[in-house]
C-alpha cells in the first residue's frame, strides 16, 4: 500500500522532471531537473530492491557526470533565440525520429519476453540478501569476459582521450613540483663571506 | 641514493610532519595575549594618542595661533581661526582637530614653538557619531588640563633628546 | 514506550524513526557549534594567543552568542540572482552532510539504518554535497561566487576519485560494504589489528582528500578569502550563510567519523585488555573523531593554501596513482600467508 503510493509519487516526479528537462528555457534549470530525474529514478530502483544500481546511479550520474555537465552549461552563454530559429524547418524530421523511437520501444516492450505477462514480479528476498554481493559474484564468474572487455574498452578510451589532448609545445615553461620539493638550500644559496669595508675616515 | 631518500621523504610526508610538530609545540607555548581592558602593554613616553592643548602654570593658554601646526598637518585635520585679544596678544578663536582625518604623525607637536599642541597617551577614546570626532578648542584644552601632570612628565623625560 | 506505541498505532514506526533522527541530528549540530569554538581556540593557541574568552567562562558560550547574532542578521538576496536556487543552495549543501549519518554506526547496535551497502550509500550521498556549492555559485550571479563554485566543483570531483579508491582498499580488506562489519573486521588484540597499518598509504590519501573534499585549509581555494573574497558564499548573509558554515563543519565531523570507523577501529579500544575495555565503545569512537577533528584544525593552523593547479596535480598525478598501486599491492598481499589482518 505505502509502497504503491511511494512508487506513484516517484513516478510522477520522474515524469514531470523529465518533461521539464526538455521544456524549460534555461539550460542550467534543465540540467538541474535532469539531476532530479536521475535521483528519482534511483529512488524507483530502490523500490525494486536494486539498491546497488540505485546508489551507483546517484554516485556516477548525479555525483560526477551531472556536475561536469553543469560545469560546462553554466559557463556557456547560450543564445536561445538563435537555437530556436530553425525549429519549424526541422520539426518534421524530429517528429519522424521520435515516432520511430516510439514504435521501436513499443515493439520491444510489447513483445512476449518483455511484456507484462513475460515479466513476473520477482519474489521478495530475505532480509540478509546482499544485492551488491550478488552482482559482484555474477560479474566475476559468469560475465567475467564481457566485463573485462568492457573495462579494457573504457581504459583504451581514457588513454585515447588523454593522448588526444597531450601535446608538447616548444618554449613553454612548466614546474616540476617533485624537483622543486627535493631542492635543498645548499643547492640554491651560496653564502659569501663579505668583509665589511673599512670605515671611511671622517 | 638521493633518489631513494627523496622518495621516502616525500611519501612519508616528512616535511609536513616537521611543520606540524612545530605548530604542535607552539600549542603549548606560553601565551602572550594581553587581556586588554584589565591588562595593558607598556607605553612609551613618546606615545602619540589623542591631542591636547596645554596651558602655562599660570593658567594662560600656550597657543599663540602661529598656525604652524595647521600648515604642517599632512592630513589637513587642523583648522585654526585667530583674533587679537583685548590685552593685545594673538589667540585662537577656533582650534579644531578632525580626528577622523588625523593620522597621528605628531608633526603638529614637533612644529609647535610653544609646546602647546601635544599628543597624549590616551588612545581609548571613542565616538558614536562622526561629528563627535571633531575635537574643538575647549575640548582639547580640557584634555590638556586633565592630563597636564602626565604630559609634563613625558615632555621632561624626552627633553634631553631634543 | 509501549504506551506511546499503543497510542500512535500504525504511525508509531514513523514517529519513532523521526525521534531517532532528531536524537542524531541535534548532537551533530551542537558539536558543529562547538567545533567553531574549538577551531578558534586551537588556532589561537597555536598562534600563541588564547582565542575567545569573554562570553561565558573561558569563552564557552561564544557559539551561542554567534548563533544569536547570525539569527538576527538580515538575509540579503541579490537583485539579479536566481532567487529560488539562491535559497535552495544552502539546503542542498547541508542535507547530504546530515543524511549520510543515517548509516554511521556508533556501536555494534547503535545505528539508525543498518544498510548492507552503507559505504556506497555514504559515497553517493556525499558526492551530492557539491551541488550546494555549484548552485550557490551560479545562482548568486557574481564573479567571485562563480569562480569559487567552479574551483570547488573541479576540486571535489577530482578528490572524490582518490577518496573512493582509498575506500576500495578498505572494503577489499574488510570484505563488506557495511560499516559495522568493517569495524568488526578490525576486532582483535588491539590497534595493530586496525586497517590503518596495512592500508597506511590509503589512510593518508583518505585523510588528505577528506581535507580537500570539505574545502578546508590548505585546500580552501573554493573560499580563498584572500583572492576571491569568500568564494561561493560571498553573496550569502545571515542564516543562509550560517547554513553553509554548518554544512562545512558537519562534513568535517562526518569524514572524521568515517575515517575512524574504517581505519582506526571505530568503537574498538586501542588495546583489548582490562582498563581499556571498561570504557564503553562509543567513547572510544567519539575520542577518535575528536582527535581527527583536532588534526583538521592543526593542519589548518600549519599549512599555507595550495595553488589551484597544484591541487589538481596532487589529486590526479599523485593520489590516484598511489591508491591504485596500493590496491594492487594489498590485493597481492592478501593472497599470501603474510597477511595478518
Amino acid at each position: 500500500m505505502i509502497e504503491t503510493l511511494v512508487f506513484y509519487f516517484f513516478a510522477a516526479v520522474l515524469v514531470l522532471s523529465s518533461l521539464a528537462v526538455i521544456t524549460v528555457r534555461n539550460p542550467v534549470h534543465a540540467a538541474l531537473f535532469l539531476v532530479l530525474a536521475f535521483f528519482t529514478a534511483a529512488g524507483l530502483w530502490l523500490l525494486l530492491e536494486a539498491e546497488f544500481l540505485a546508489i551507483v546511479l546517484v554516485l556516477v550520474y548525479v555525483g560526477a557526470v551531472m556536475v561536469l555537465f553543469l560545469f560546462v552549461v553554466m559557463m556557456l552563454e547560450i543564445n536561445l533565440l538563435k537555437i530556436r530559429e530553425g525549429i519549424w524547418a526541422w520539426l518534421p524530421f524530429g517528429a519522424l525520429l521520435a515516432s520511430i523511437m516510439v514504435v521501436e520501444m513499443w515493439i520491444v516492450l510489447g513483445s512476449e519476453r518483455f511484456g507484462l505477462a513475460g515479466m513476473i514480479a520477482p519474489e521478495a528476498h530475505p532480509a540478509g540478501y546482499s544485492n551488491t554481493g550478488e552482482i559482484g559474484t555474477l560479474l566475476y564468474t559468469q560475465y567475467v569476459y564481457p566485463f573485462e572487455i568492457a573495462a579494457v574498452v573504457l581504459l583504451v578510451s581514457i588513454v585515447a582521450a588523454i593522448a588526444l589532448t597531450l601535446r608538447r609545445r616548444k618554449g613553454t615553461k612548466s614546474q616540476d613540483a617533485a624537483w622543486q620539493v627535493a631542492v635543498k638550500r645548499s643547492e640554491r644559496v651560496r653564502l659569501v663571506d663579505i668583509r665589511p669595508a673599512k670605515r671611511a675616515e671622517r | 641514493m638521493k633518489w631513494i631518500k627523496d622518495f621516502f621523504k616525500t611519501y612519508l610526508l616528512l616535511e609536513l610532519v616537521q611543520g606540524m610538530a612545530l605548530t604542535g609545540r607552539y600549542l603549548f607555548a606560553r601565551k602572550i595575549t594581553v587581556q586588554f581592558p584589565e591588562e595593558k602593554t607598556p607605553q612609551s613616553n613618546r606615545f602619540r594618542g589623542l591631542h591636547a592643548l596645554r596651558r602655562y602654570p599660570n593658567g594662560e593658554e600656550r597657543c599663540i595661533a602661529c598656525k604652524l601646526c595647521e600648515a604642517v598637518c599632512p592630513a589637513l585635520a587642523i583648522t585654526i581661526d585667530s583674533e587679537q585679544r583685548e590685552d593685545g596678544t594673538r589667540r585662537t578663536t577656533r582650534y579644531d582637530i578632525d580626528l577622523s582625518k588625523c593620522i597621528f604623525c605628531g608633526f603638529c607637536e614637533e612644529s609647535c614653538p610653544v609646546d602647546s599642541i601635544v599628543e597624549t597617551r590616551i588612545f581609548e577614546y571613542h565616538a558614536e557619531k562622526r561629528s563627535e570626532l571633531l575635537y574643538t578648542k575647549p575640548m582639547l584644552l580640557a584634555i590638556g588640563d586633565k592630563n597636564e601632570e602626565q604630559i609634563a612628565a613625558d615632555r621632561a623625560q624626552d627633553a634631553r633628546y631634543r | 514506550m509501549e504506551y506511546f506505541q499503543q497510542l500512535l498505532g500504525p504511525a508509531w514506526p514513523v514517529v519513532w524513526t523521526l525521534v531517532k533522527i532528531v536524537a542524531l541530528v541535534l548532537p551533530i549540530l551542537g558539536t558543529v557549534a562547538y567545533i567553531t569554538l574549538a577551531e578558534r581556540k586551537v588556532i589561537g593557541y597555536i598562534q600563541v594567543r588564547i582565542g575567545p574568552n569573554r562570553v561565558g567562562p573561558r569563552g564557552l558560550l561564544q557559539p551561542i552568542a554567534d548563533a544569536v547574532k547570525i539569527l538576527f542578521k538580515e538575509i540579503i538576496i541579490p537583485e539579479e540572482s536566481n532567487k529560488f536556487l539562491f535559497l535552495l543552495a544552502p539546503v542542498l549543501a547541508i542535507a547530504p552532510a546530515l543524511v549520510a549519518w543515517a548509516v554511521v554506526p556508533f556501536s555494534p547496535e547503535l545505528v539508525l539504518a543498518n544498510v548492507n551497502a552503507g559505504l556506497l550509500f555514504i559515497l553517493a550521498i556525499t558526492s551530492m554535497g557539491v551541488y550546494g556549492v555549484i548552485v550557490s555559485g551560479w545562482a548568486s550571479n557574481s564573479k567571485y561566487a562563480f569562480l569559487g563554485a567552479i574551483r570547488s566543483a573541479a576540486q571535489i570531483v577530482s578528490y572524490e576519485i582518490a577518496m573512493g579508491f582509498a575506500l576500495v582498499g578498505v572494503l577489499m580488506v574488510a570484505g563488506s560494504l557495511n560499516l559495522g562489519e568493517i569495524v568488526k573486521g578490525q576486532h582483535g588484540g588491539g590497534f595493530w589489528n586496525w586497517y590503518f597499518i596495512p592500508l597506511f598509504p590509503l589512510f593518508l590519501v583518505y585523510m588528505i582528500s577528506a581535507v580537500a573534499e570539505t574545502n578546508r585549509a590548505p585546500f580552501d581555494v573554493a573560499e580563498g578569502e584572500s583572492e576571491i573574497v569568500a568564494g561561493f558564499h560571498v553573496e550569502y548573509s545571515g542564516m543562509t550563510f550560517s547554513v553553509f558554515y554548518l554544512a562545512e563543519y558537519a562534513n568535517m565531523i562526518l569524514v572524521s567519523a568515517l575515517c575512524s570507523l574504517m581505519f582506526l577501529g571505530g568503537w574498538l579500544p586501542p588495546v583489548n585488555i582490562a582498563p581499556f575495555t571498561w570504557i564503553p565503545g562509543i567513547f572510544w569512537l567519539l575520542g577518535k573523531i575528536a582527535f581527527l577533528l583536532f588534526v583538521f584544525l592543526w593542519i589548518r593552523a600549519t599549512f599555507p593554501r595550495y595553488r589551484y593547479d597544484q591541487i589538481m596535480r596532487l589529486g590526479w598525478k599523485v593520489f590516484i596513482p598511489v591508491t591504485l598501486v596500493w590496491i594492487v599491492v594489498v590485493g597481492a598481499w592478501m593472497q599470501t600467508p603474510l597477511w595478518l589482518w
